[in-house]
């Protein structure tokens, strides 16, 4: 299990109790927090699923798949902490998670 | 059923030899007829091959999650132009603008991701205010109580006056895109919307002439909000050649034309097929925002995306040989009820609604999704808001083709 933080564009926040295995996409998604399309369902091919990961938890995330870089270099304002979260696994080692998900999805 | 796949289209489609099932037939699709092909084919043969049709021997694919593996492996399945581009009918090789839909990484994905951020959702509020006015103006122009034609009046009339706000292009003129539309993407022939090549040619240069105008002006001008204004200002695209810039800007129309004007006739069409969705969405408006991806799935408005196979490649057991031409029915597969539930019913409150194909997925994604989400939006709002009770008087006449699922008309009246 980790408890994940979802921060809105406009600042408001959800926390969300997520299951190990499942991605951070399905976890929003299931929970209703808003700001998180998931169009594809996961398969790395809409990118309405982009978070902005805090500086603290970069590092413990890690780096794009090709694949995700690809799909992120079409998206409005991509940032260096930029992921698709359909490609990031829940597990203990995310317990605290803090992502933001920017202003719209396209 | 609530397509008007006939009992007697049904079966005698069901006792056809499987090896003659050729669902890219264009009167199939005008006829509304297509329907049962691809049930069976689903049921059957879900990777089918036709060895002749008038496009020429192809592959269908017809279930969702095949659709999904082509659409994502463009490294197998090219969009190239000179391969035949991405519509079943090859495209002529001498095709004048380049459009990054039709070509391969890296050169595509280098001119979408120019485009991509400029319809992008944060910029479409900018243009949210304009087009709702003009909506306005359009549904409150319409006659009560009297037979008009909504393909004319509302879908054609609104999707055009939202392109020319989207460019910011003289609205007396505004035709004009709708006519390069058409224009860009029709074959010539007698009898067609233009007779010969040359006359097309002609066409798309007096196109080509006017936006260079444009550009002109905006580019000498301080930033505005329109399209137009964003490429000759962005720091990323200011510096495209001008064959680029009416490449992209052609697509954008082309993307957004048909597409978005037989949403605008589908949607209520579907909502005339299954009143008691709509008198859900009257007692509770904010159903819009799962209905109107619901509109999208269930229209469909292009039948398919092609691709071409640039090596040797097994799919759903079938192997595919470098060269093929392979049809990824986005038509069947928004009707796949292994991944979308009572897939042929219209349901406004479904739980995922963006789970659908419409927009396609992987690199070459719809760019205007949002945008034309946003248009969509935007209109029903302001029919709710007024609360207009639309009677469909006929069935639509449809388009004659397989890769535009539209209509070309639509009796309807507006009751007092
Ligand atoms: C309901 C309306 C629309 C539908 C159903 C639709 C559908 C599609 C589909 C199926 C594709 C190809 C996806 C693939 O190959 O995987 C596509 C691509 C595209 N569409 Fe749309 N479209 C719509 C509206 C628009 C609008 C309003 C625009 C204008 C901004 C637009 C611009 C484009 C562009 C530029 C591409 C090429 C993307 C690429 O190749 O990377 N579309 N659209
Ligand atoms: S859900 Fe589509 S890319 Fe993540």
């Amino acid at each position: 299990m980790a408890k994940i933080t979802f921060i809105e564009h406009n600042g408001t926040s959800h926390v969300v109790e997520a299951e190990n295995g499942v991605s951070v996409m399905r976890a929003a998604v299931d929970h209703n927090v808003p700001g998180i399309d998931g169009d594809c369902g996961g398969e790395c091919a809409c990118a309405t699923c982009h978070v902005y990961v805090e500086a603290a938890w970069q590092g413990v995330v890690g780096g794009r798949t090709e694949t995700e870089e690809t799909m992120l270099s079409f998206a409005a304002a991509t940032q260096d902490n930029s992921r698709l979260c359909c490609q990031i696994t829940v597990s203990d080692a995310l317990d605290g998670l803090v992502v933001h998900t920017p202003d719209g999805q396209h | 059923m609530n397509h008007v796949s006939t009992m007697s289209n049904r079966e005698s489609v069901w006792s056809l030899p499987l090896d003659l099932v050729s669902p890219a037939d264009p009167q199939l699709f005008k006829d509304n007829a297509h329907w049962a092909y691809f049930e069976r084919l689903r049921q059957e043969d879900p990777v089918h091959y036709t060895a002749d049709s008038e496009f020429g021997p192809y592959w269908s694919v017809t279930k969702y999650k095949d659709i999904m593996a082509v659409d994502t492996n463009h490294k197998v399945f090219s969009s190239l132009s000179t391969l035949g581009g991405i519509s079943i009918r090859d495209q002529r090789a001498d095709f004048p603008l380049p459009m990054f839909i039709a070509m391969d990484p890296p050169l595509h994905d280098e001119q979408r991701k120019v485009v991509s951020p400029i319809v992008a959702p944060g910029n479409l509020a900018i243009l949210e205010h304009t087009i709702r006015e003009r909506a306005i103006a359009i549904l409150d122009s319409l006659p009560r109580g009297e037979e008009f034609d909504w393909v004319d009046r509302v879908s054609i009339e609104l999707t055009t006056q939202m392109l020319a706000t989207l460019f910011d292009f003289p609205f007396h003129d505004r035709r004009k895109l709708t006519r390069w539309s058409d224009v860009a993407t029709t074959v010539a022939g007698p009898g067609g919307l233009v007779e010969t090549e040359e006359q097309r040619q002609q066409e798309l240069r007096e196109c080509a002439g006017y936006f260079m105008n444009l550009w002109n002006q905006r580019v000498n001008a301080p930033p505005t909000g329109d399209l137009i204004s964003m490429l000759a200002h962005g720091e990323s695209t200011r510096n495209m050649t001008p064959q680029e810039f009416l490449g992209n800007l052609i697509l954008l129309i082309v993307g957004g034309n048909d597409t978005t004007r037989n949403s605008l006739t589908g949607g209520l069409y579907a909502f005339s097929k299954f009143p008691e969705q709509y008198q859900k969405l009257r007692a509770n408006h904010d159903l819009l925002d799962s209905a109107i991806p619901e509109i999208i799935r269930w229209q469909t408005p292009l039948a398919h995306m092609r691709r071409t196979a640039v090596a040797d490649t097994v799919l759903g057991g079938k192997h595919i040989k470098a060269g093929d031409k392979v049809i990824m029915w986005y038509v069947s597969g928004n009707r796949d009820s292994e991944v979308i539930e009572r897939a042929d019913e219209f349901i406004i409150d479904r739980a995922r609604p963006r789970q659908h194909l419409s927009f396609g997925f992987g690199i070459h994604r719809c760019v205007g999704n949002r945008l034309a989400e946003m248009q969509l939006r935007i209109v029903w709002e302001e029919i709710l808001k007024r609360d207009l009770d639309i009677e469909v008087l006929a069935e639509p006449e449809r388009v004659l083709s397989t890769f535009i699922k539209g209509y070309l008309n639509m009796p309807v009246r507006i009751r007092n």
